[in-house]
């Protein structure tokens, strides 16, 4: 990383990851907002390959639906949104998808997922995650140094959301599509089927939903304006001074 | 704020001039490859045309899963469909013996086939999957005539890139692309579950596209045309899913 000249804030985030980071949140908003519409086509889910509403659901969620057809229990249906949602949904997984290539190539060459993301060696043990939980549960104010470095549980935190949940939320989502389910069958049978694999992209969207929930608690508790404005402009504030981690 | 040098002006310069070239030369090639969806254009025609664009070049002859007979779904689903008007009803009531099917466009020998021509012609039986676009899906076993052989009959031109087809029912029209249209799998299908096609799931002809959702296998078909070009369909979109919001290529 370029360091700290005289006078001026160093770099805290580098260019490429406040470019991806945005991206994503654009992406993600309005995957959700979305995916939400889509959902109450048919809020019903099931498990296996096929299913509908004459199946036995593996559950159903206690919402309105937007088409007549499905029993909900409610004595209205709401209006019809899929066609523009599913539009701008696989448009802004395409976003996702096109921002996240470029970004793991170049967290991988310019070892930003080695240096910021992996938790050190020093810092990865039991005791240091339990501790670190025990800390976190308190809710103490962040300490200086982590305007400058991740701590532990974000490391791990940030890991499981760039390489497990949303490679997770885009694999579930490609077994829903026939024409990739025809080329690829394993990307569904691997699931169980397409409606298993239907049901585990609600819940992976419900644990990134929670995550950015929680993402925005934490950024609000250590400084909305500072963090935020790292994240635009790369600097961290002038008030911070930067201490070796 | 730092100054900007004139080396990396130029360098800007030519990396924007770059890109731009590169985006040009790939909406020219996807063009000429026909990469490009009829409703590629507009606020989600990047999304559309990304989505096409990869299907085609990576399963454009991939064949849909199909299934074991244990697996067909008991009892299968039928969406909701616009009440069946009269001109239906009345061909129903003589048991579809009067039901036509006209193929013209672009084709050497336009013809008009009944239930029964179909019904002799070679058929093709395959347990596949209907998933439909609000998320609920059902397994059937399909036997129907291959599109395939229909276009052979009548001498489909080596120009033709589309084929419409059209509902009896007002404004229900749709179009697959010649890769889906020649697809072995893609069915004129007569036959559901061992029986008669039955009437909420689209009988006597629905044309099954199995590669693609439920809103591009159209019930109750009377007519398709063969077609170098969509533009003078309708709104040229298509079919009439674009026209309501919905993709034109719903393989996704």
């Amino acid at each position: 990383m370029p360091d700290s000249v005289e006078g001026r804030n160093p770099i805290r985030h580098a260019l490429f990851v406040r470019v991806a980071h945005w991206l994503t949140a654009l992406a993600f908003l309005a995957l959700l907002v979305t995916g939400v519409e889509i959902l109450l086509s048919h809020p019903r889910f099931y498990w296996g390959e096929s299913g509908n509403a004459l199946s036995t659901p593996l559950f159903k969620l206690p919402l309105p639906a937007s088409r007549a057809t499905v029993p909900t229990g409610y004595g209205y249906v709401l209006p019809d949104q899929n066609g523009w949602s599913r539009a701008l949904h696989f448009q802004a997984a395409w976003l996702l998808v096109l921002t996240a290539l470029p970004y793991l190539a170049l967290g991988l060459f310019r070892g930003h997922f080695r240096r910021d993301l992996l938790p050190t060696r020093a810092g990865f043990s039991l005791r240091a995650l339990a501790a670190s939980l025990a800390r976190h549960l308190r809710f103490p104010p962040p300490a200086p140094e982590e305007a400058w470095s991740y701590n532990l549980l974000q490391r791990i935190t940030y890991l499981k959301v760039i390489f497990l949940l949303f490679p997770l939320a885009i694999w579930t989502g490609l077994a829903m599509s026939p024409a990739v389910a025809s080329a690829l069958p394993f990307v569904v049978t691997v699931w169980g089927g397409q409606q298993s694999a239907r049901t585990l992209h609600f819940f992976v969207s419900i644990s990134l939903s929670a995550f950015l929930v929680i993402h925005i608690v934490m950024v609000v508790r250590a400084g909305f304006r500072d963090r935020v404005r790292a994240m635009l402009t790369g600097r961290a504030t002038a008030t911070t001074p930067k201490e070796p981690v | 704020m730092r100054t900007l040098s004139r080396r990396r002006l130029i360098a800007a310069g030519i990396a924007s001039a770059t890109t731009l070239s590169a985006a040009a030369i790939a909406a020219k090639l996807a063009s000429r490859y026909g990469l490009v969806p009829p409703d590629g254009a507009g606020l989600y025609g990047p999304g559309e045309t990304l989505t096409y664009a990869a299907q085609r070049l990576l399963t454009r002859h991939s064949l849909a899963r199909e299934f074991a007979p244990a697996q067909i779904s008991r009892p299968p689903f039928a969406n909701e469909v616009a009440p069946l008007g009269a001109p239906f009803r009345k061909l129903q009531d003589s048991g579809f013996t009067s039901w036509r099917l006209a193929i013209d466009g672009d084709v050497a020998r336009p013809s008009t086939f009944t239930i029964t021509d179909l019904r002799a012609f070679p058929r093709r039986t395959q347990i596949t999957h209907l998933a439909c676009e609000e998320g609920w899906s059902y397994i059937a076993e399909w036997t129907g005539v291959p599109l395939s052989h229909i276009l052979d009959l009548v001498g489909a031109s080596p120009q033709a890139r589309y084929v419409v087809y059209r509902s009896i029912q007002p404004d229900w029209w749709e179009s697959i692309d010649m890769d889906d249209a020649l697809h072995p799998q893609t069915l004129i299908a007569h036959s559901m579950n061992g029986a008669d096609l039955p009437v909420p799931f689209g009988g006597p002809l629905r044309l099954r596209v199995p590669r693609q959702l439920g809103y591009k296998s159209v019930k109750y078909i009377t007519s398709l045309t063969v077609t170098e070009s969509l533009k003078s369909f309708g709104k040229g979109l298509g079919s009439a899913s674009p026209e309501g919001g919905y993709a034109w290529f719903a393989g996704i």
